[in-house]
């Protein structure tokens, strides 16, 4: 009743082709939007901001890139941990290296850096496909953990390996406590989600998805498959890589390369697939599922161990964690195989008819 | 040239362990179709089960015997691999049959957080340690040849020995047995093997077993080697090049690629390592495994990929 495009005429292409056709649709998305910077700073806490809503904001934006790859052109990639580490160094070494560095301009120097790492271990993509191209991307993220490990300047020749940023600043503002943080993030992830959304649907998405569908089919059609293929891996390799550059500047501070490791990748992966693949909506529900979900398990297992009268150790409640958080993937990829975005179009196919059955 | 020899040696003895693992990818690829990342994690389990069974059988019953406490060890882990093939089947692979690729990938990623979460809620996540009586001391070989002799680990050995025994015998079952005629139908064409009356999902039990029991051996003879810990289940990400070079589906790929991988792995850690800050072997066995693929696709033994619109 409330949900139906009837009666909502396009009287011009202008409003044929925006990127949310339905009136619907666009208010939602400006009430989210309002929402996340004028409702949640005044209901959060600074907990909530630092545990769940700034990795929630990074991740997303990490999946928003690894979706382009994998969902939009179907290029399985277990790198994506490389390309957040060589962002989060490029942008670091940009920042310390040249004096008097912007903020903005040191994350896209970073997010350029990944863009050139990630074409250049694109490239097997153009011999190499499905689960064999998924596992020479693996070497993507083995050759960047080692490279900044052993590579000394690429860490500013910090002795430990770890290095660190601080005094953050955009146009003269600080950004130091967790709000400021908070909607410097929001900010950077709505202007890239609707720059990709609006990618996906224009030429270059409409290539993307040919190739993941039949990439000889696409060629016989005349979309040039390496064009489409390295063009996805540097729009892709490019945002993963400001996110990374966040996920190092603003979430971590100081970090070293250990936290770009493979399980970061597996991570996104499991995002994009859990989240739905080929939808930008899936890869925020995919990353708030993933980063809510350990901290849920973590904070529940004591609760319901007490319930019990069962006194589990620290160890054992790591392992447990580790468990649920197995057998949920698995259950979930039983019930939903296309993603909790696939939930959201069936549930906003319902509503269109609701509350009427035909 | 000996300390070349010995390298050479080494690379070849460690590229064994490495198509052990490899040869439980391979099998279950084969046979489903599913990219198994859980192989690492069933390493793991199985070496873990077994050291620890190999700890507790003497307590029990009193018996301090180390061969059958061994034996009995070796084999109650290869029930549990048994149960907990079953229950893969059963739980997760019959609900995703004629899912994509990378779903099913995901799902084995699922299964291994479980099983490592799993192994060490039941015994433990210290070092622990399975003694089958390797000798370990080094001996020299070949000293008529060179000066000194070229240096050869016994264990190495008799794990390379222990390997090829185990290859040898799953090419009897797979070649001779109705069973293994089965496997290789399957493998072949799932919808052809179930017309003539094959049942797919025993097969796929069957199959998972197999892995499990290369899962125990490999986890046997790297756990003797290195300890059983954590860190076994990284053997999976070790040998996932080796996989890829000799091709997804190519039993005697697993073998020779691991031969390969090994052998560039330890040459380049010795030869070019020192020039560029050492650490490099688990990166070069994937770049070595990329440059194959450039050439070959489908890895060096994988079944040509036929494209068609």
């Amino acid at each position: 009743m409330f949900y139906r495009e009837n009666g909502q005429f396009k009287t011009s292409y202008k409003a044929d082709q925006q990127i949310f056709p339905i009136a619907q649709d666009r208010w939602i998305i400006v009430a989210l939007i309002v929402f996340a910077f004028a409702g949640v700073p005044l209901l959060a806490s600074d907990y909530m901001f630092r545990a769940i809503l700034i990795p929630f904001l990074i991740f997303s934006l990490a999946a928003v890139g690894v979706n382009i790859l994998v969902g939009y052109c179907g290029q399985i990639s277990l790198g994506s941990g490389a390309f957040m580490a060589v962002g989060a160094y490029g942008a670091y070494n940009a920042f310390v290296r040249i004096p008097d560095m912007p903020l903005i301009p040191a994350l896209i120097v970073g997010g350029l850096c990944a863009t050139a790492f990630g074409i250049l271990f694109g490239l097997p993509s153009l011999r190499v496909k499905g689960l064999y191209l998924a596992v020479a991307t693996l070497a993507a993220q083995f050759f960047s953990d080692w490279m900044f490990l052993r590579i000394k300047w690429f860490t500013n020749d910090s002795p430990s390996g770890s290095v660190s940023v601080s005094n953050l600043q955009v146009f003269g503002l600080d950004i130091e406590n967790p709000l400021s943080k908070y909607l410097f993030c929001l900010g950077i992830l709505v202007v890239v989600a609707l720059l990709a959304k609006n990618l996906v649907r224009g030429a270059i998405g409409r290539e993307w998805m040919a190739i993941r569908d039949m990439d000889v089919a696409a060629a016989v059609i005349g979309i040039r498959p390496m064009y489409a293929k390295l063009s996805a891996f540097a729009v892709s390799s490019f945002i993963v890589g400001v996110a990374g550059a966040l996920w190092g500047f603003i979430y971590l501070g100081s970090w070293e390369p250990a936290a770009f490791s493979v399980d970061q990748s597996f991570k996104l992966l499991f995002m994009v697939i859990i989240g739905g693949m080929g939808s930008i909506m899936g890869s925020f529900f995919g990353a708030a599922f993933i980063v809510v979900l350990p901290i849920l398990l973590n904070q529940l297992l004591p609760l319901m161990g007490e319930l019990v009268g069962l006194e589990i150790s620290t160890a054992g409640i790591s392992h447990a964690e580790l468990m649920i958080f197995g057998a949920l993937i698995v259950w979930f990829l039983i019930v939903e195989p296309h993603g909790l975005a696939k939930l959201w179009s069936i549930g906003k196919q319902k509503l269109r008819l609701w509350p009427f059955p035909h | 040239m000996a300390f070349f020899l010995e390298t050479l040696l080494g690379g070849l003895m460690a590229g064994m362990l490495y198509s052990l693992v490899a040869l439980g990818f391979v099998l279950i690829f084969k046979a489903s179709g599913v990219f198994n990342f859980a192989q690492g994690a069933m390493v793991l389990f199985a070496a873990l089960t077994m050291a620890r069974f190999a700890e507790w059988f003497p307590m029990w019953t009193g018996i301090s015997n180390p061969v059958l406490a061994n034996t009995v060890a070796f084999l109650i882990a290869g029930a549990v691999m048994f149960v907990v093939a079953w229950l893969i089947e059963r739980l997760v692979l019959r609900h995703l049959v004629n899912q994509e690729g990378a779903t099913l990938l995901m799902a084995t990623l699922g299964i291994t957080y479980f099983l490592e979460g799993l192994g060490q809620t039941i015994f433990g996540s210290d070092i622990y340690k399975i003694d089958v009586g390797m000798p370990k001391e080094p001996v020299f070989v070949l000293e008529s040849m060179f000066e000194g002799g070229v240096l050869v680990n016994q264990e190495d050995v008799i794990a390379a020995v222990i390997a090829a025994a185990l290859v040898a015998l799953l090419s009897v079952f797979f070649q001779k047995t109705v069973t293994g005629r089965a496997l290789r139908a399957v493998a072949d064409d799932h919808q052809a093997a179930q017309s003539i009356g094959i049942p797919l999902n025993r097969i796929w039990v069957v199959v998972w077993c197999v892995a499990g029991v290369v899962a125990l051996v490999a986890g046997m003879i790297w756990g003797s080697k290195l300890g059983v810990q954590f860190s076994l289940a990284t053997v999976a990400l070790r040998a996932l090049p080796v996989v890829i070079l000799g091709g997804l589906t190519s039993v005697p790929g697993a073998i020779i690629g691991g031969l390969v991988i090994g052998v560039g792995e330890k040459l380049s850690e010795v030869f070019l390592g020192p020039y560029v800050g050492g650490g490099i072997e688990i990166w070069f066995a994937y770049v070595l495994a990329l440059v194959f693929l450039l050439f070959r696709p489908q890895g060096l033994f994988g079944e040509k990929i036929i494209d068609r619109v």
